[in-house]
């Protein structure tokens, strides 16, 4: 009965819950970015005009800002599908990076044998299977040995970026250069830009890097969507995520849930890979995967773990990457690394602190409740 | 009436009301508990009482009235200031650290100090003070994780105490404990109304209430509907009160007609993980059309029998067949393959085993039958046949409220038994184990859901119930079985069975074995 009466005491409605606490947060986060931004003496509407006008003004900025999102949505949406089993994964990092990895293998082996429309699949299938191999070892580990998912997924992101210096430097470098990338690939192997679609349909847009795996992260959470809430094997996932005892007493295996949780997740964040390497570097390289990883982490947590929520703050943290670039070329006294800064605040407020306003809330609700 | 005492009564609550959203919990609640008295407090789950009990231990606000303690008005906006003004609270669900000793635990939140030397000694001081005043029988060094329900909810006792409560309140005390623990509880509460506390017993057992109090509130939606001396008032007439109707505590139940053996269990042992024996040698039949109750002290091997019988672990020997299938060591079945088979459960844990409190009630409802065909086809989800399937439940077993997407969590425990019922009861299942049916639900809800597992047990359904409440046991087993130390030490059919014999039967077997138990 106390239990009950706990969750009464806490009537927020489902809207405020998903829509008003997320939103909050993020304008707390920027309160305090914009505080920052007053103390070294500039002026932090201009700032966020330069900011937005960055990111959403032109439509290059808007294809920037939608290909950083396209990266986003894909480590965001492996977090949130591991963390419904309850289970954290640390590792988008590493399985991006061994994804990217499996893309650029596929490609510099079929590119002149096969066309696109095959390629297309193949380097999809590769990011899918390598991110999932990647995810799977830790999976393995924690489903059958109990070492921590969280330990084990961030040993891999040192292994992987281990293991790819090691390829990149070794195995895999052009000959005759210096730098550690691979031979570009064949034209036939690079991802068409939505701008190059466009432009077939008569449409004129300017240069960006966003290319069609914006149409793969569509096909994700939608995937993703079905998969958890419409699914048989979905609703056994959730059920371990919530309750592991009440799966088992329901004739699910928790281990095997483990197993395919984390490849599904791995193989979500391995989609960075495609597009990275097929879609905008065209060769094989080191770091394509930097911080994504991470941000999915906090693009899940502020998403609320959902597909839509996912989105949402994948275009947010596009915005904040594409007009964080352009308000560090406009005004020089605020650097790069205050643009991490900003990003930073916004992480620490949606996912550290996501709570905090809660309590706030609450009492708002109630107040209103009462009058 | 308490008129002739001239200090003023240790509680006083005056028009206490409280809401939440739209749920009025508490309506003009006012009540007066007498110093030195032990006063129950019943009702239906969802009465209202362990809200007025939250008002009171300062968990939350009332919106309005006023709250006297010793005849002083009081403000009590947290646990701290209830404390300090000698009020303590046993919660249902113990808030006891594990891997601590008693001592640790009592002393956490008064360690008196940085250094825990000097404030060890002075705790150990005064438990060593009350242990003779009370005599809880605790042994301050013994570790938390390692002591039985009983002995750990009198450390939760022992730490109100130890804070100086001379007002406590015990929230369902004894829904985990076995009856000679709550007989246990009961000498405790009445040693420490002899030295001057007053006690407030929550609960919806009637005869707890018969037994051990001096006057009881019957409390229903939200406000006081009766108060009573205990001498002058019966079970019979508490119980109309709580639920304003009559109720059966005896059920009306034909002979039963036992049929094929549906379900044998051989040689059944298991030993869990510290390789202490749970399971010793367990063998026994089933019919169809019987229930066979089996009775026993809680932790003697019953969870860990249901969990066999339902696929959740695997025994080490012998075999369990259901109707001609063997399930053995070497060839095991898992909770799917056994529900297949036609073996519904009804788990003793409901919050934990029977429904995920997260998840909506539709698809709680869903648990354990989530790749039949009827609900799932090949790829997707029959979500129209899982909602529709779930407020069909809700409509026969009536569960309320009526609200299919309403999260289990906010149903009451009574619903939430109710909705778990259904579901296991809706394949008509050929063998049925059910584990402690009723702990925790109200009066209106155990009438039901016994008259549904006789209804299933005339109908053909081999039912192996699982119970600590003898009461229970008697009203619905047709054989019983004893269970301690993982053997099964008796069988006695129904009408040769009394609650003294089989508590008999239950302590003597128990205190053959007693010092290893106790430990």
């Amino acid at each position: 009965m106390s239990r009950t009466d706990r969750n009464v005491r806490a009537p927020l409605p489902r809207w405020a819950d998903v829509a008003l606490i997320p939103v909050a947060n993020v304008l707390l986060a920027l309160l305090a970015a914009a505080l920052i931004v007053l103390v070294i003496g500039e002026n932090p509407l201009k700032a966020v005009r330069i900011m937005v006008a960055g990111a959403l003004g032109d439509s290059q900025g808007i294809g920037y800002t939608l290909y950083y999102a396209t990266n986003y949505i894909f480590t965001g949406l492996a977090v949130a599908v591991a963390f419904h089993a309850g289970l954290f994964n640390i590792g988008g990092e590493g399985q991006a990076y061994i994804g990217g990895l499996g893309v650029g293998l596929a490609l510099l082996a079929f590119d002149h044998v096969l066309p696109l429309a095959a390629l297309i699949p193949l380097a999809v299938a590769a990011a899918a299977l390598f991110g999932a191999a990647w995810a799977f070892v830790p999976a393995y580990l924690q489903a059958y040995r109990g070492s921590h998912i969280v330990i084990t997924t961030i040993m891999f992101n040192f292994i992987a970026s281990a293991l790819m210096v090691y390829l990149m430097v070794n195995v895999l470098i052009a000959p005759h250069q210096m730098s550690p990338e691979s031979r570009e690939f064949l034209p036939n192997a690079w991802l068409p830009t939505i701008g190059s679609v466009l432009a077939g349909l008569g449409i004129t847009v300017e240069r960006s890097p966003l290319n069609l795996s914006l149409v793969l992260a569509a096909l994700a959470c939608v995937g993703v969507w079905i998969y958890l809430w419409h699914t048989p094997w979905g609703y056994e996932l959730r059920t371990v995520g919530q309750s592991e005892r009440a799966a088992v007493y329901a004739g699910v295996k928790p281990r095997h849930i483990i197993l395919v949780a984390m490849a599904v997740s791995g193989a979500l964040a391995g989609f960075v890979g495609v597009n990275e390497i097929m879609g905008v570097q065209h060769r094989l390289l080191l770091n394509f995967n930097l911080g994504y990883g991470f941000t999915g982490i906090a693009v899940a947590l502020m998403g609320r773990n959902h597909p839509v929520g996912v989105v949402l703050a994948s275009l947010l943290f596009g915005i904040l990457s594409q007009g964080g670039a352009e308000l560090a070329f406009e005004i020089p006294a605020i650097t790069p690394e205050m643009i991490i800064v900003i990003q930073g605040l916004i992480i620490l407020f949606s996912g550290a602190l996501a709570n905090m306003s809660r309590p706030f809330f609450e009492r708002i609700f109630a107040l209103a409740a009462r009058a | 009436m308490p008129a002739a005492e001239p200090a003023p009564p240790a509680i006083e609550l005056r028009h206490i009301d409280k809401r939440f959203g739209t749920v009025h919990a508490n309506r003009d609640v006012s009540m007066t508990i007498a110093r030195g008295s032990i006063t129950g407090i019943v009702g239906e789950n969802g009465a209202g009482k362990s809200t007025l009990m939250s008002i009171l231990y300062g968990f939350y606000d009332a919106d309005s009235g006023d709250i006297l303690v010793n005849g002083e008005p009081a403000a009590i906006r947290n646990p701290h200031d209830a404390l300090h003004l000698g009020i303590g609270m046993v919660h249902q669900h113990f808030v006891l650290i594990d891997p601590f000793t008693v001592l640790e635990n009592v002393m956490l939140g008064a360690e008196g100090g940085a250094l825990l030397r000097r404030g060890k000694g002075k705790a150990r001081a005064e438990l060593e003070r009350l242990e003779t005043e009370y005599g809880l029988g605790v042994n301050p060094d013994a570790v938390i994780g390692n002591l039985p329900v009983g002995a750990q909810q009198r450390v939760e006792i022992l730490k109100a105490l130890y804070r100086g409560a001379a007002i406590l309140i015990l929230d369902e005390p004894t829904g985990v404990l076995t009856p000679q623990e709550a007989e246990q509880l009961f000498r405790i509460l009445q040693t420490i109304k002899a030295r001057g506390a007053t006690v407030i017993l929550i609960t919806h057992k009637l005869r707890e209430i018969m037994a051990a109090t001096d006057e009881v509130y019957v409390m229903r939606a939200g406000t006081v509907v009766a108060h009573r001396r205990t001498e002058e008032t019966d079970e019979g007439e508490l119980a109309e009160l709580m639920i304003g109707r009559k109720v059966r505590l005896e059920l009306d139940k034909a002979p039963a007609a036992p049929g094929a053996e549906r379900l044998l269990v051989e040689d059944v042992t298991l030993h869990d993980a510290r390789g202490v024996t749970v399971l010793d040698h367990v063998g026994f039949g089933v019919r169809a059309g019987e229930i066979v109750g089996v009775a026993g002290v809680s932790g003697n091997g019953q969870t860990e029998l249901l969990e066999v019988l339902a696929g959740i672990r695997v025994a080490e020997t012998g075999r369990i067949s259901v109707d001609r299938t063997a399930i053995t060591p070497a060839r095991p079945m898992d909770p799917a393959q056994m529900r297949e088979l036609g073996v519904a459960h009804i788990p003793e844990d409901r919050h934990r085993l029977g429904l995920v409190v997260s998840f909506e009630a539709t698809e709680s409802a869903l648990l354990g039958y989530q790749r039949d065909g009827a609900y799932a086809g090949p790829v997707l989800q029959r979500h129209q046949a899982i909602n529709r399937h779930c407020a069909a439940l809700m409509e026969e077993f009536d569960v309320r409220p009526r609200q299919p997407f309403l999260r289990s969590a906010n149903f009451s425990g009574g619903n939430q038994q109710k909705l778990i019922v259904a579901r296991e009861l809706a394949r008509d299942p050929t063998v049925l184990l059910v584990g402690q049916p009723t702990r925790g639900v109200d009066i209106g809800a155990i009438e039901f859901i016994h008259r549904q597992l006789i209804e299933h047990r005339d109908a053909g359904a081999a039912i192996l119930l699982v119970s600590v409440e003898l009461d229970e046991i008697m009203a619905l087993a047709d054989r019983i079985l004893v269970m301690c130390d993982g053997r099964i030490v008796g069988e006695v059919a129904r009408h040769d069975a009394d609650e003294r014999m089989l508590g008999l039967m239950m302590a003597n077997a128990r205190a053959g074995n007693g010092a290893a138990a106790s430990t």
